[in-house]
Protein backbone atom coordinates (compact mmCIF):
# COMPACT_ATOMS: atom_id res chain seq x y z
CA UNK A 1 0.00 0.00 0.00
CA UNK A 2 1.40 3.50 -0.52
CA UNK A 3 1.85 5.68 1.73
CA UNK A 4 1.43 9.16 -0.40
CA UNK A 5 0.43 10.89 -3.63
CA UNK A 6 3.76 10.75 -4.79
CA UNK A 7 3.77 6.98 -5.24
CA UNK A 8 0.74 7.29 -7.51
CA UNK A 9 1.41 5.38 -10.68
CA UNK A 10 0.51 6.97 -14.42
CA UNK A 11 -2.66 4.45 -14.58
CA UNK A 12 -3.58 5.38 -11.01
CA UNK A 13 -3.72 9.10 -12.04
CA UNK A 14 -5.37 8.16 -14.78
CA UNK A 15 -8.26 7.15 -12.78
CA UNK A 16 -8.46 10.70 -10.34
CA UNK A 17 -8.26 12.66 -14.10
CA UNK A 18 -11.22 10.62 -15.46
CA UNK A 19 -13.10 11.10 -11.72
CA UNK A 20 -12.19 15.01 -12.68
CA UNK A 21 -13.74 14.58 -15.98
CA UNK A 22 -16.90 13.65 -14.61
CA UNK A 23 -16.94 15.78 -11.84
CA UNK A 24 -16.23 18.99 -14.27
CA UNK A 25 -19.03 17.77 -16.61
CA UNK A 26 -21.53 17.30 -14.05
CA UNK A 27 -20.29 20.84 -12.64
CA UNK A 28 -21.27 22.31 -15.87
CA UNK A 29 -24.42 21.02 -16.20
CA UNK A 30 -25.14 22.62 -12.82
CA UNK A 31 -23.52 25.74 -13.50
CA UNK A 32 -25.91 26.47 -17.07
CA UNK A 33 -28.62 25.73 -15.06
CA UNK A 34 -27.74 27.79 -12.39
CA UNK A 35 -26.60 30.55 -15.03
CA UNK A 36 -29.45 30.09 -17.31
CA UNK A 37 -26.97 30.37 -20.12
CA UNK A 38 -25.62 27.23 -22.57
CA UNK A 39 -22.03 26.15 -20.44
CA UNK A 40 -18.98 24.63 -22.67
CA UNK A 41 -16.11 23.32 -20.70
CA UNK A 42 -12.74 23.06 -22.05
CA UNK A 43 -11.52 19.81 -20.91
CA UNK A 44 -9.96 19.59 -17.38
CA UNK A 45 -6.43 19.41 -16.26
CA UNK A 46 -5.94 17.36 -13.85
CA UNK A 47 -2.91 17.29 -12.03
CA UNK A 48 -1.24 16.07 -9.36
CA UNK A 49 1.19 18.87 -8.29
CA UNK A 50 3.25 20.45 -5.29
CA UNK A 51 1.69 22.33 -2.99
CA UNK A 52 3.87 25.33 -4.79
CA UNK A 53 2.92 24.35 -7.95
CA UNK A 54 -0.91 24.64 -7.33
CA UNK A 55 -0.41 27.79 -5.31
CA UNK A 56 1.32 28.75 -8.40
CA UNK A 57 -1.19 27.86 -10.89
CA UNK A 58 -3.34 29.97 -9.13
CA UNK A 59 -1.31 33.31 -9.25
CA UNK A 60 0.73 33.26 -6.32
CA UNK A 61 0.79 32.77 -2.85
CA UNK A 62 -0.63 36.18 -2.01
CA UNK A 63 -3.27 36.44 -4.72
CA UNK A 64 -6.59 37.65 -3.29
CA UNK A 65 -8.68 34.60 -4.19
CA UNK A 66 -12.30 33.28 -2.74
CA UNK A 67 -12.33 29.17 -1.48
CA UNK A 68 -15.10 27.23 -1.00
CA UNK A 69 -14.34 24.77 1.40
CA UNK A 70 -16.36 21.46 1.48
CA UNK A 71 -15.29 18.65 3.72
CA UNK A 72 -16.59 15.03 2.92
CA UNK A 73 -16.76 11.82 4.87
CA UNK A 74 -18.49 8.68 4.92
CA UNK A 75 -17.47 5.74 2.47
CA UNK A 76 -15.06 8.06 1.25
CA UNK A 77 -13.32 11.30 2.96
CA UNK A 78 -11.27 14.39 2.44
CA UNK A 79 -11.64 17.76 1.69
CA UNK A 80 -12.53 19.70 -1.83
CA UNK A 81 -11.49 23.28 -2.27
CA UNK A 82 -13.13 25.55 -5.15
CA UNK A 83 -10.89 28.94 -6.04
CA UNK A 84 -11.79 31.71 -7.90
CA UNK A 85 -9.85 34.88 -8.13
CA UNK A 86 -11.59 38.20 -6.73
CA UNK A 87 -12.19 39.43 -10.36
CA UNK A 88 -14.01 35.75 -12.21
CA UNK A 89 -15.79 36.41 -8.60
CA UNK A 90 -17.17 39.44 -9.05
CA UNK A 91 -17.94 38.37 -13.01
CA UNK A 92 -19.88 35.71 -12.24
CA UNK A 93 -22.23 36.95 -9.17
CA UNK A 94 -22.61 40.25 -11.59
CA UNK A 95 -24.74 37.61 -13.91
CA UNK A 96 -26.62 36.31 -11.03
CA UNK A 97 -26.98 39.64 -9.19
CA UNK A 98 -27.27 42.92 -10.02
CA UNK A 99 -26.78 44.96 -6.48
CA UNK A 100 -23.91 47.03 -7.73
CA UNK A 101 -22.90 46.51 -3.76
CA UNK A 102 -19.08 45.74 -4.35
CA UNK A 103 -17.43 49.23 -4.34
CA UNK A 104 -14.42 46.98 -2.73
CA UNK A 105 -15.46 43.41 -2.26
CA UNK A 106 -18.44 40.80 -2.44
CA UNK A 107 -21.67 41.93 -0.57
CA UNK A 108 -23.39 39.25 1.64
CA UNK A 109 -25.64 37.97 -1.28
CA UNK A 110 -22.47 37.55 -4.01
CA UNK A 111 -20.95 35.65 -1.36
CA UNK A 112 -23.97 33.82 -0.67
CA UNK A 113 -23.99 32.90 -4.49
CA UNK A 114 -20.50 32.25 -4.52
CA UNK A 115 -20.40 29.69 -1.87
CA UNK A 116 -23.38 27.89 -3.34
CA UNK A 117 -21.55 27.53 -6.87
CA UNK A 118 -18.43 26.81 -4.94
CA UNK A 119 -21.24 23.70 -3.21
CA UNK A 120 -22.77 23.10 -6.22
CA UNK A 121 -18.82 22.32 -7.71
CA UNK A 122 -17.92 20.60 -5.27
CA UNK A 123 -21.15 18.32 -4.85
CA UNK A 124 -20.59 17.41 -8.71
CA UNK A 125 -16.65 15.98 -8.50
CA UNK A 126 -17.86 14.31 -4.89
CA UNK A 127 -21.13 12.60 -7.01
CA UNK A 128 -18.65 11.30 -9.66
CA UNK A 129 -16.78 9.65 -7.28
CA UNK A 130 -20.20 7.95 -5.66
CA UNK A 131 -21.49 7.14 -9.30
CA UNK A 132 -17.79 5.24 -9.87
CA UNK A 133 -17.25 3.70 -6.46
CA UNK A 134 -20.86 2.83 -5.58
CA UNK A 135 -19.42 4.66 -1.85
CA UNK A 136 -21.86 6.35 -0.31
CA UNK A 137 -19.98 10.30 0.97
CA UNK A 138 -21.60 12.83 3.24
CA UNK A 139 -20.79 16.47 2.26
CA UNK A 140 -20.10 19.40 4.98
CA UNK A 141 -21.89 22.86 4.56
CA UNK A 142 -20.05 24.88 2.31
CA UNK A 143 -17.47 27.06 3.98
CA UNK A 144 -16.34 30.45 2.42
CA UNK A 145 -13.05 32.76 3.03
CA UNK A 146 -11.78 35.83 1.02
CA UNK A 147 -7.78 35.66 1.38
CA UNK A 148 -4.12 35.34 -0.11
CA UNK A 149 -4.32 31.73 -1.77
CA UNK A 150 -1.82 30.54 -0.11
CA UNK A 151 -3.34 30.82 3.31
CA UNK A 152 -6.93 29.22 1.86
CA UNK A 153 -4.59 26.55 0.15
CA UNK A 154 -3.07 25.29 3.21
CA UNK A 155 -6.19 24.72 5.17
CA UNK A 156 -6.57 21.34 3.42
CA UNK A 157 -2.93 20.66 2.96
CA UNK A 158 -2.32 20.71 7.16
CA UNK A 159 -5.80 18.38 7.42
CA UNK A 160 -4.13 15.88 5.13
CA UNK A 161 -0.54 16.73 5.83
CA UNK A 162 0.30 13.54 6.51
CA UNK A 163 0.42 12.31 2.77
CA UNK A 164 3.11 14.21 1.46
CA UNK A 165 3.02 17.69 0.03
CA UNK A 166 0.52 16.92 -3.22
CA UNK A 167 -2.69 17.99 -4.44
CA UNK A 168 -4.81 17.15 -6.90
CA UNK A 169 -5.60 19.91 -8.66
CA UNK A 170 -8.27 20.71 -11.37
CA UNK A 171 -8.18 23.75 -13.50
CA UNK A 172 -11.05 24.30 -16.01
CA UNK A 173 -12.34 26.83 -17.48
CA UNK A 174 -16.18 27.29 -18.01
CA UNK A 175 -17.35 28.74 -21.76
CA UNK A 176 -20.77 30.72 -21.75
CA UNK A 177 -22.40 32.06 -24.24
CA UNK A 178 -21.81 35.46 -22.44
CA UNK A 179 -19.71 34.43 -19.81
CA UNK A 180 -16.13 33.20 -19.71
CA UNK A 181 -15.21 31.64 -16.36
CA UNK A 182 -12.08 30.18 -15.34
CA UNK A 183 -12.14 27.90 -11.92
CA UNK A 184 -9.57 25.91 -9.95
CA UNK A 185 -10.14 22.56 -8.06
CA UNK A 186 -7.88 21.12 -4.92
CA UNK A 187 -8.79 18.09 -3.61
CA UNK A 188 -7.37 15.92 -0.51
CA UNK A 189 -8.58 12.23 -0.09
CA UNK A 190 -7.29 10.45 2.42
CA UNK A 191 -5.21 7.13 1.45
CA UNK A 192 -8.54 4.78 2.36
CA UNK A 193 -10.39 6.86 0.00
CA UNK A 194 -8.27 6.26 -2.71
CA UNK A 195 -7.78 2.65 -1.86
CA UNK A 196 -11.24 2.13 -1.70
CA UNK A 197 -11.62 4.39 -5.25
CA UNK A 198 -9.03 1.72 -7.12
CA UNK A 199 -10.42 -1.18 -5.53
CA UNK A 200 -14.00 -0.77 -6.61
CA UNK A 201 -12.48 -0.04 -10.63
CA UNK A 202 -10.34 -3.12 -10.26
CA UNK A 203 -7.52 -1.48 -9.89
CA UNK A 204 -4.40 -2.14 -6.74
CA UNK A 205 -3.03 0.62 -4.66
CA UNK B 1 16.82 45.95 0.20
CA UNK B 2 18.54 42.83 -1.26
CA UNK B 3 16.07 40.34 -2.58
CA UNK B 4 14.32 38.06 0.04
CA UNK B 5 15.14 35.00 0.56
CA UNK B 6 11.91 32.86 0.29
CA UNK B 7 11.15 30.48 3.09
CA UNK B 8 8.31 27.83 1.96
CA UNK B 9 5.69 26.35 3.23
CA UNK B 10 7.65 23.58 5.91
CA UNK B 11 11.06 24.69 5.46
CA UNK B 12 13.47 27.20 7.14
CA UNK B 13 16.27 29.40 6.43
CA UNK B 14 19.20 31.28 7.89
CA UNK B 15 20.90 33.84 7.24
CA UNK B 16 22.62 37.28 8.12
CA UNK B 17 22.36 41.00 7.78
CA UNK B 18 22.09 42.91 5.63
CA UNK B 19 19.81 39.49 4.09
CA UNK B 20 15.35 39.67 4.59
CA UNK B 21 14.02 36.25 5.09
CA UNK B 22 10.37 36.07 3.33
CA UNK B 23 7.64 33.49 3.92
CA UNK B 24 4.59 33.76 2.10
CA UNK B 25 0.56 33.58 2.93
CA UNK B 26 0.71 32.11 6.13
CA UNK B 27 -3.00 30.76 7.36
CA UNK B 28 -3.13 28.19 9.91
CA UNK B 29 0.75 27.66 9.56
CA UNK B 30 3.15 29.57 11.86
CA UNK B 31 6.27 31.75 11.28
CA UNK B 32 9.17 31.80 13.79
CA UNK B 33 11.89 34.74 13.05
CA UNK B 34 14.86 33.69 15.78
CA UNK B 35 17.53 36.38 15.83
CA UNK B 36 20.98 37.14 17.65
CA UNK B 37 21.11 40.87 17.39
CA UNK B 38 24.72 41.19 18.58
CA UNK B 39 25.73 38.75 15.25
CA UNK B 40 22.30 40.04 13.16
CA UNK B 41 21.82 36.47 12.07
CA UNK B 42 18.79 35.32 12.41
CA UNK B 43 16.09 32.57 11.25
CA UNK B 44 12.64 32.28 9.69
CA UNK B 45 10.46 28.57 9.95
CA UNK B 46 7.32 28.28 8.70
CA UNK B 47 5.64 25.23 10.41
CA UNK B 48 2.47 23.52 9.25
CA UNK B 49 1.95 21.49 12.22
CA UNK B 50 1.70 20.97 16.08
CA UNK B 51 3.89 17.72 16.93
CA UNK B 52 5.70 15.54 14.96
CA UNK B 53 5.26 12.44 17.78
CA UNK B 54 1.85 11.92 16.13
CA UNK B 55 3.38 10.57 13.08
CA UNK B 56 5.98 8.22 15.24
CA UNK B 57 6.17 5.68 12.97
CA UNK B 58 6.71 7.67 9.44
CA UNK B 59 9.40 9.21 8.19
CA UNK B 60 8.41 12.75 8.84
CA UNK B 61 9.86 16.14 7.44
CA UNK B 62 11.92 17.91 10.40
CA UNK B 63 10.71 21.43 8.84
CA UNK B 64 6.85 20.39 9.13
CA UNK B 65 6.50 20.09 12.75
CA UNK B 66 6.60 23.28 15.33
CA UNK B 67 8.43 21.06 17.87
CA UNK B 68 11.18 19.56 15.69
CA UNK B 69 11.72 22.50 13.03
CA UNK B 70 12.55 24.98 16.53
CA UNK B 71 15.08 22.72 17.61
CA UNK B 72 16.89 22.06 14.57
CA UNK B 73 16.90 25.89 13.32
CA UNK B 74 18.10 26.79 16.85
CA UNK B 75 20.91 24.52 16.47
CA UNK B 76 21.78 25.70 12.99
CA UNK B 77 22.32 29.18 14.38
CA UNK B 78 23.81 28.03 16.98
CA UNK B 79 26.54 25.98 14.12
CA UNK B 80 27.08 29.12 12.46
CA UNK B 81 28.04 31.26 15.45
CA UNK B 82 24.48 32.30 17.10
CA UNK B 83 24.55 32.42 20.95
CA UNK B 84 21.51 30.62 22.09
CA UNK B 85 21.29 32.55 25.18
CA UNK B 86 20.62 35.72 23.14
CA UNK B 87 18.10 34.16 21.06
CA UNK B 88 14.82 36.34 20.56
CA UNK B 89 11.82 35.16 18.88
CA UNK B 90 9.15 36.85 17.19
CA UNK B 91 5.84 34.57 15.97
CA UNK B 92 2.91 35.48 13.12
CA UNK B 93 0.37 33.46 12.01
CA UNK B 94 -1.81 30.56 13.22
CA UNK B 95 -5.08 31.73 12.08
CA UNK B 96 -8.79 30.10 11.51
CA UNK B 97 -9.40 30.36 7.96
CA UNK B 98 -12.87 29.77 8.08
CA UNK B 99 -15.26 30.16 10.30
CA UNK B 100 -15.91 26.64 10.82
CA UNK B 101 -18.65 24.73 13.07
CA UNK B 102 -17.84 24.89 16.49
CA UNK B 103 -15.72 21.21 17.62
CA UNK B 104 -14.24 20.58 14.34
CA UNK B 105 -10.68 20.17 13.97
CA UNK B 106 -9.91 22.24 11.04
CA UNK B 107 -9.97 25.04 13.30
CA UNK B 108 -8.01 24.31 16.12
CA UNK B 109 -5.27 23.85 13.99
CA UNK B 110 -4.13 27.46 13.82
CA UNK B 111 -4.71 27.84 17.52
CA UNK B 112 -2.68 24.20 18.49
CA UNK B 113 0.50 25.29 15.98
CA UNK B 114 0.63 28.67 18.17
CA UNK B 115 0.34 26.84 21.75
CA UNK B 116 2.70 23.96 20.28
CA UNK B 117 5.55 26.82 18.85
CA UNK B 118 5.20 28.47 22.86
CA UNK B 119 5.84 25.54 24.11
CA UNK B 120 9.12 24.48 22.00
CA UNK B 121 10.48 27.93 22.39
CA UNK B 122 9.47 27.94 26.19
CA UNK B 123 11.78 24.50 26.39
CA UNK B 124 14.36 25.97 24.32
CA UNK B 125 14.52 29.08 26.74
CA UNK B 126 14.56 31.64 23.34
CA UNK B 127 11.77 34.36 24.67
CA UNK B 128 9.14 35.92 22.88
CA UNK B 129 9.41 39.72 22.79
CA UNK B 130 6.61 39.84 19.44
CA UNK B 131 3.99 38.16 18.07
CA UNK B 132 1.07 38.68 15.53
CA UNK B 133 -0.94 35.40 15.90
CA UNK B 134 -4.65 33.83 15.30
CA UNK B 135 -7.65 35.55 13.81
CA UNK B 136 -8.91 34.78 10.67
CA UNK B 137 -7.04 36.17 7.89
CA UNK B 138 -3.26 35.54 6.09
CA UNK B 139 -0.29 36.89 7.10
CA UNK B 140 3.05 36.99 4.86
CA UNK B 141 6.06 37.72 7.07
CA UNK B 142 9.08 39.71 6.07
CA UNK B 143 12.23 39.26 8.75
CA UNK B 144 14.87 41.95 8.46
CA UNK B 145 18.33 41.05 10.10
CA UNK B 146 19.48 43.40 9.48
CA UNK B 147 17.10 45.50 12.72
CA UNK B 148 15.38 42.26 13.71
CA UNK B 149 11.82 43.41 12.34
CA UNK B 150 8.97 41.01 11.53
CA UNK B 151 7.30 42.69 9.07
CA UNK B 152 3.22 41.20 9.33
CA UNK B 153 1.36 42.33 5.70
CA UNK B 154 -2.25 40.84 4.90
CA UNK B 155 -4.93 42.17 2.54
CA UNK B 156 -6.68 44.81 2.99
CA UNK B 157 -5.09 45.77 5.91
CA UNK B 158 -2.28 48.49 7.29
CA UNK B 159 1.54 46.38 7.46
CA UNK B 160 2.65 45.84 11.26
CA UNK B 161 6.48 46.05 12.02
CA UNK B 162 7.40 44.16 15.12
Amino acid sequence: MIKSYEELNDTQIDVLREIGNIGAGNAATALAVMLDDTVEITLPSVKIVSFDEAVSGLGGPEIMTVGVLVNFSGGASGMIMFLLDMEDAKGITNILIQDDDDRDGLSELKLSAIKEIGNILASSYINSISMLTGLSIDLSIPYIAIDMAGALMSVPLIEFGTLGDKVMFIEESFLGEFHHLRSNIIMFAELETLKAIMERLGLEL
Amino acid sequence: MSEAIIVGISDYKWSKSPDVLVTHALGSCVGICLYDRVLKIGGLAHIMLPDSTMFASQEINRMKFADTAIVDLIHKLRENGADAARLTAKIAGGAQMFAVQAGSAIGAIGERNVTSVREALRSARVPIIAEDTGLNYGRTVYFDLDTGVMRVQSLNRSIKDL
